[in-house]
């Protein structure tokens, strides 16, 4: 124990000294969150929009006035005609209309789900996904299941794009628990592997394996400062969510340090599996960001609903840690769920890390044999 | 008993022999070199004698102790310089020896001690604080040695430590293996300075994995015992090779700096007028002096036969 005490010691001084390292683990955690954050929380709000009610009933006023007052639409403009609404568009002063047909409140009286159309400027892709998904709930909102939306984006949005983000709203608060799990990936996977393997390419590993020090006494030695500046930057971030995105702290702090700490062994035990593996920085980088970083990213959840997956992919999905990290981080933070509720995604990411440490350190133990 | 004893070690990588039948033994307080060109296997055989490559066949004592039973045994009475530089360059000097003395936990009376040892040793005194990217290669060298008998090894493990070192940091270098051989620690030293293993009490001569020549410098000179070297200095050294080795009397030549050494088969340099027909041949012979062998010309003819055969 004394001698994995050396190696943190060692590694906590490296680290100090080594100041790009350093701000990648604490800073550049906050600095995403803010910058993704702000994205996603302000370019969507205030959507200038022109409005053509060719039904004038009370029906379709009421439409209206649901997507005016939702707060995401600024009213811009009334307007006769489609050129109209292109003319709008071209000169950006509308990022997106709302058409209501004629015979739309009749239709609606009779049951027979009438459709409204909603014209959206996909220049930016992410804004229009989210607009579509805003005027998808406004119309839920009005009259239940009988309104359907038949939205048409302007390209360069194409047909394929639109069902790949689905138009699941999402806000930044939903985002926020996504985001630190992704972080999580960069700081505790990247960071571990490269630290070690970095000590493989400098010598410095041969001098250490010359040394009577067990495998377990160096592995230790080397996780604990990583998994303190993880955590750290984790907390870093629930903090600044909590100050500049409102993001509500329901559950409780232990839980939430309980949880963020088995998903923690999970992405260490990643980083030493991937240290294990690779012999150059480089490689170990380009592994950390196949194995960890982009499941993360793309299969957790995070960024796209696993629900709206193809069938392969969803199954893929059960093997992502970050997917268990993400229900349980969500229940804590936005529903203050108890820990007793989360017993299966906590299980999951025990298991996770048992596995994941178990196999790095067979490899870690052989090599040093 | 002696402090390495070597027996017929062997390691394999897939098909290909690293390290191919190997014996030798190492006395107390010895400085015993290992010389080879790249690839001969001598890191590899000095990895084995670490505890840290399993062999394939054959065994290994070091310290008494069997490298393939208890290889955490070995790891403890040993010490060793890796062929890279391999203190931690970000550290300063006293973090470096700290950590180190922490990896084989010295007490902290012990390590006390043994810091000012290793800051005088290296002459960084007063210099603890600087990072050791700084410092120049020869107290690199000197306080990686430091580091490496902190916790003073019987047996020390040296992989090319004076490798881009000037020539006076190598000679100092030199004078601290000589003191610490002379309190009694074993030292097993690789190098490719020919000069260096000339210092050594024994060498050993390692090729494709196999040992070729072993003994003290003075014995494996013997080769040359029956086939003197004539140097030979004149105004074309190029033509004058090929004049040599047209020569019956002569095995083989070769070029060191201007001159050129000719390996003769008769025992008594005297009985071929090489000079004579050197000048015939329309050559100015400016000298022609017998040489003792030098261990390179010993080096590369112990090669040339082991590639022969
Ligand atoms: N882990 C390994 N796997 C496969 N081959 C290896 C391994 N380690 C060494 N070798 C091979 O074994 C041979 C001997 O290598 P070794 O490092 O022992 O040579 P060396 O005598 O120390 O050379 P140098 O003077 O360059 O340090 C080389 O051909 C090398 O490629
Ligand atoms: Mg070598």
């Amino acid at each position: 124990m004394r001698k994995a005490i050396a190696v943190a010691r060692k590694e906590l001084r490296q680290i100090a000294r080594d100041k790009v390292t350093l701000f990648m683990l604490l800073f550049i955690p906050a600095f995403l969150l803010v910058l993704y954050g702000y994205a996603l929380n302000f370019d969507v709000r205030h959507v200038t929009l022109a409005v053509q009610d060719r039904d004038a009933t009370a029906e379709s006023r009421a439409v209206v006035s649901a997507f005016v007052n939702s707060g995401y639409f600024d009213f811009t403009a009334r307007v006769g005609g489609e050129g109209e609404i292109e003319s709008l568009m071209d000169r950006n002063a509308v990022r997106a209309a709302l058409v209501i047909p004629e015979g739309f409140g009749r239709r609606l009286r009779q049951a027979h789900s009438p459709t409204v159309q909603v014209i959206i400027d996909g220049d930016n892709a992410n804004i229009a996904n989210t607009v579509v998904g805003y005027a998808t709930r406004i119309l839920g909102s009005v009259s239940g299941p009988t309104v359907s939306a038949a939205s048409t984006v302007a390209p360069p949005l194409s047909l394929e794009t639109r069902i790949w983000y689905n138009s699941e709203l999402r806000s930044a608060l939903f985002l926020v628990p996504g985001l630190i799990a992704y972080i999580a990936m960069i700081t505790a996977v990247v960071s571990t592997a490269l630290s070690i393997v970095r000590e493989k390419e400098n010598g410095t590993m041969e001098q250490i394996r010359m040394a009577p020090l067990g495998p377990a006494a160096y592995v230790v030695g080397k996780s604990i400062p990583y998994f303190l500046l993880s955590l750290a930057g984790e907390l870093l971030i629930v903090l600044v969510s909590m100050a500049l995105f409102d993001l509500p702290m329901r559950g409780s702090w232990g839980a939430l340090i309980l949880v963020i700490s088995l998903f923690l062994f999970g992405a260490l035990g990643t980083g030493l599996f991937v240290s294990t593996v690779a012999e150059t920085q480089q490689v170990a980088f380009q592994m950390s960001l196949l194995l960890a970083y982009l499941p993360t990213l793309m299969l957790s959840g995070f960024i796209f609903p696993i629900s709206s997956m193809p069938q392969v992919l969803q199954i893929i999905t059960y093997v992502v840690p970050a997917r268990y990290f993400l229900v349980a981080l969500r229940g804590i933070v936005l529903k203050g769920s108890a820990l007793a509720t989360l017993g299966v995604p906590m299980g999951a990411m025990v298991i996770y890390a048992v596995i994941v440490l178990g196999l790095a350190s067979v490899r870690f133990a052989r090599q040093h044999g | 008993m002696p402090a390495i004893d070597v027996q017929h070690l062997t390691r394999r990588f897939g098909k290909f022999v690293a390290v191919d039948d190997v014996s030798f033994r190492v006395g107390e307080g010895e400085i015993f070199g290992f010389l080879g060109a790249n690839g001969a296997g001598k890191s590899t055989t000095i990895r084995m004698l670490c505890g840290l490559l399993r062999p394939t066949s054959g065994t290994a004592l070091v310290g008494g102790v069997d490298v393939s039973r208890d290889a955490e045994g070995v790891k403890r009475r040993i010490g060793y310089m890796s062929q890279r530089f391999s203190l931690y360059e970000s550290l300063t000097v006293e973090e470096n020896i700290r950590f180190f003395a922490g990896l084989y936990g010295l007490s902290e009376e012990r390590y006390a001690e043994r810091r000012r040892f290793a800051l005088e040793m290296a002459g960084l005194e007063g210099r603890e604080t600087m990072i050791t990217r700084q410092l120049s290669g020869g107290w690199r060298q000197r306080l990686a040695l430091g580091c490496a008998i902190l916790h003073e090894p019987p047996i020390l493990f040296l992989d090319e430590p004076t490798g881009g070192v000037d020539p006076i940091s190598r000679r100092q270098f030199w004078r601290l293996i000589d003191q610490l051989a002379g309190e009694g620690v074993t030292i097993l030293v690789t190098t490719h300075y020919l000069d260096e293993a000339e210092r050594c009490g024994r060498v050993a001569i390692m090729h494709a994995g196999r040992l070729i020549g072993i003994g003290t410098v003075a014995e494996v000179k013997q080769v040359f015992a029956d086939r003197p070297i004539v140097e030979v200095r004149v105004d074309q050294p190029v033509a004058a090779m090929q004049a040599l080795d047209a020569m019956p009397e002569v095995e083989k030549t070769s070029l060191f700096g201007t001159a050129v050494h000719a390996v003769l088969k008769t025992p008594r340099a005297a009985d071929v007028p090489v000079a004579d027909r050197l000048r015939a041949a329309g050559l100015q012979v400016q000298s022609l002096v017998t040489v003792p062998p030098s261990l390179e010309d010993v080096f590369l003819d112990m090669i040339e036969k082991a590639g022969a055969r």
